[in-house]
């Protein structure tokens, strides 16, 4: 195993009475890019700045490298962040932004001038030194807050949002760029989002976050095919949530209950029991839709609506009596127009890991 | 596009606009400025009046070593006076500005609080605090000294004596330029507080965490940072500070007794008492052009910056 590079033991925080943070434990390796996910005031940024040093725990052990922060100030803290709103000194000209860290640690004159000079070509804005921030775009001073931050070649960088403010376009760009110059450089990125996507797209590994609590750490994959509990699979993605009684469980395979005359087929990786109540969650684009059963484990079902949206086709089926789900279907071909039309008798069909059971 | 000629109508208009402001400035400030030019060029008459002429005697006398001396002290004072409001009314504003937003206006209020009683009054008041049977006074010689008399009986060690000698006569701090310039602090200093208080109030506080998070110490965020981005306030207070300072003269009157003079005290005397009007004119002239180049000079480094 790699060495890691933050660590966070049991690290809780408390303002007043609101718990921001409440028990997290988590280990991010060496050159990770590792993102806290999940939905605004879940305390992202209360993490990120417990790793900085701008909040102390109210309980709790945080590490960077080997070493316990205790209450050891930012300014002595081996790691760097990029502010959400950026942050940049108004008063100094994007040369002495980028140089600051660098001109607190005393390096000489024309080493700093140097690196300066190459953090500005890596995030693409040679020759903009001379300007102040205020004359350069949104995205500009997103790329001289990075190179102000990465021009200390820290131990750990921290970004919180550092993509919120810009347009899709360009945020779809930088998440690319940002990735491919992580990867580059090597240093362990500490990511904060709340756009799902955006953490699929860029992590190595993946916190989601709820109430102050971690719920999951994994691979995109990971939490995006075999997420822990409800709130995750709701989180990330699209999921139909069906809720049943188990009434057979053989290892591996059980069948739940949803309706009366409703039963549906589940992988199950618990043990559940006869007579659990539990949540099975499917992704839409996990279902096929068929005229005719393929198999005995085929669920029938009628069209309710049919949804072109360009990349896909969503089709909302009632099964049983009233139970509404959501399949979705890449548009293949083109200018043919959905394979199925409302109001149309078919058949889901899923492959039977792709039914998870979800306790909580 | 073509510049158009002012229609004569708009023309009219625009005159009939600014009339209000244009005859307020004309009659309120600067006749009364030219009048006191003009009379700074005449000479004393022989009972008091105007002897119209063009000389620049009274600027020449102004060179004098009396009144240079008093000119330098006048200095000295309203120089002290501000840097001592900066190094007390900074910190304040600064500590009011970072408390949470519910608390700051009360903490302003209390600040503002002793500044609704008359000027003449509070400044009387520190008559009352500072002079020679004044309750400062009273309490060195009286309950100090009886308190050192007590301990010197009850515990005998050597340094007793040297204290019972320096509060056995009481501390001469009335008449002095220290009492004028605690008056004068006294007087001014929420003229420093309140520009730094909004100044450091609009400062973006993650700016103060990026410095840190860029290694820079607490010593050095605020050379750095926070300080360059709060000079608006730390210029705008110490004008408003160092310009009443410079032309007081309730304060030195009151405080200052009959041994330290300042320019305002100066003046005063040569329209009230020596009736020389042309002189008075000449000084105030000289003072309001010292303020001046020192404010226009003073705003320039200080946006520079
Ligand atoms: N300085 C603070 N004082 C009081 N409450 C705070 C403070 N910072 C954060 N909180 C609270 O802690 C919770 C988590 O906030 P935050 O970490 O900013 O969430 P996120 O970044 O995920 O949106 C929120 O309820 C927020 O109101
Ligand atoms: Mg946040």
């Amino acid at each position: 195993m790699s060495e890691q590079a933050v660590q966070l033991n049991r690290v809780s925080k408390k303002f007043g009475s609101v718990v921001a943070v409440n028990d997290v434990s988590l280990s991010i390796a060496d050159g990770e890019f590792f993102s806290l996910l999940g939905p605004s005031g879940c305390g992202k940024t209360t993490t990120l700045r417990l790793i900085a040093g701008f909040e102390l725990p109210t309980r709790g052990e945080v590490y960077i490298g080997q070493d316990l922060q205790g209450e050891t100030p930012p300014y002595r803290r081996p790691v760097n962040t990029v502010f959400q709103n950026y942050a940049l000194f108004p008063h100094m000209t994007i040369s002495r932004n980028v140089g600051f860290g660098l001109e607190m640690r005393k390096l000489p004159r024309d080493e700093i001038q140097r690196r300066v000079s190459e953090a500005l070509d890596m995030v693409q804005l040679p020759g903009m030194g001379e300007r102040k921030p205020s004359q350069l775009s949104g995205g500009q001073q997103q790329r001289v807050a990075l190179a102000r931050a990465l021009v200390n070649q820290p131990k750990v960088l921290l970004l919180d949002e550092p993509l919120g403010a810009l347009d899709l376009k360009l945020r779809k760009a930088m998440q690319l760029e940002l990735k491919a110059l992580q990867h580059r450089i090597g240093i362990t990125f500490v990511y904060v989002t709340h756009d799902q996507e955006e953490a699929l797209t860029m992590s190595d590994r993946i916190a989601v976050m709820n109430g102050g609590r971690v719920l999951q750490i994994g691979t995109p994959e990971e939490i995006y095919e075999r997420p822990a509990n409800r709130f995750v699979a709701d989180f990330i993605g699209e999921t139909n949530f069906l809720e049943g009684q188990v009434t057979a469980g053989r290892p591996g395979e059980a069948t739940v209950q949803v309706e009366d005359s409703l039963t549906i087929p589940v992988s199950a990786d618990k043990a559940v029991g006869k007579r659990d109540v539990v949540t099975v969650a499917i992704r839409p684009e996990k279902i096929s839709l068929h005229a005719e059963p393929p198999d005995d484990r085929a669920v029938a079902g009628v069209i309710e609506e049919v949804i072109y949206t360009g990349t896909d086709t969503r089709y909302l089926v009632r099964i049983g009596e009233q139970t509404i789900v959501t399949v979705r279907q890449q548009n293949v071909g083109v200018g043919e127009g959905a394979s199925f039309l409302k109001g149309a008798s078919i058949y889901l069909h899923w492959r039977l890991q792709s039914a998870r059971l979800l306790t909580a | 596009m073509e510049i158009q000629p002012r229609s004569r109508r708009e023309t009219r208009r625009l005159i009939f606009l600014i009339a209000p402001s244009l005859f307020w400035l004309l009659v309120f400030f600067l006749f009364p400025l030219v009048l006191v030019l003009a009379i700074s060029f005449g000479q004393r008459g022989t009972y008091g009046g105007v002897e119209w002429s063009l000389s620049l005697q009274n600027y020449r006398r102004f060179f004098d070593p009396l009144y240079l001396r008093i000119f330098g002290r006048t200095l000295l004072i309203a120089l002290t006076t501000t840097v001592i409001c900066l190094v007390t009314g900074y910190p304040l504003a600064y500590f009011i500005a970072t408390r949470p937003p519910r608390w700051r206006n009360g903490l302003l209020l209390l600040l503002m609080i002793p500044f609704w009683t008359n000027f003449l009054i509070r400044t009387y008041a520190w008559l009352l605090l500072l002079r020679d049977q004044g309750l400062i006074n009273m309490l060195w010689t009286g309950g100090l000294h009886n308190a050192l008399l007590w301990l010197s009986n009850t515990v005998p060690l050597p340094v007793w004596g040297r204290l019972l000698e320096a509060t056995s006569t009481s501390l001469s701090l009335f008449g002095t330029n220290g009492a004028i310039i605690v008056g004068l602090v006294y007087g001014w200093l929420p003229d420093m507080v309140l520009p730094c208080y909004a100044a450091i109030e609009r400062l973006d506080h993650s700016l103060v965490e990026a410095a840190q998070d860029l290694y820079a110490n607490r010593v050095q965020s605020f050379l750095r940072v926070i300080l360059p981005l709060t000079m608006s306030g730390v210029v705008a207070g110490s004008v408003l500070v160092f310009i009443p300072s410079l032309g007081a003269y309730v304060t030195p009157d009151l405080l200052g007794g009959a041994k330290s003079v300042m320019m305002g005290n100066v003046i005063y005397s040569q329209f009230m008492s020596a009736r020389d009007y042309p002189f008075g004119a000449a000084i105030s002239f000289v003072l309001m052009t010292v303020m001046l180049v020192g404010t226009l000079i003073y705003f320039r480094l200080g946006t520079e910056s």
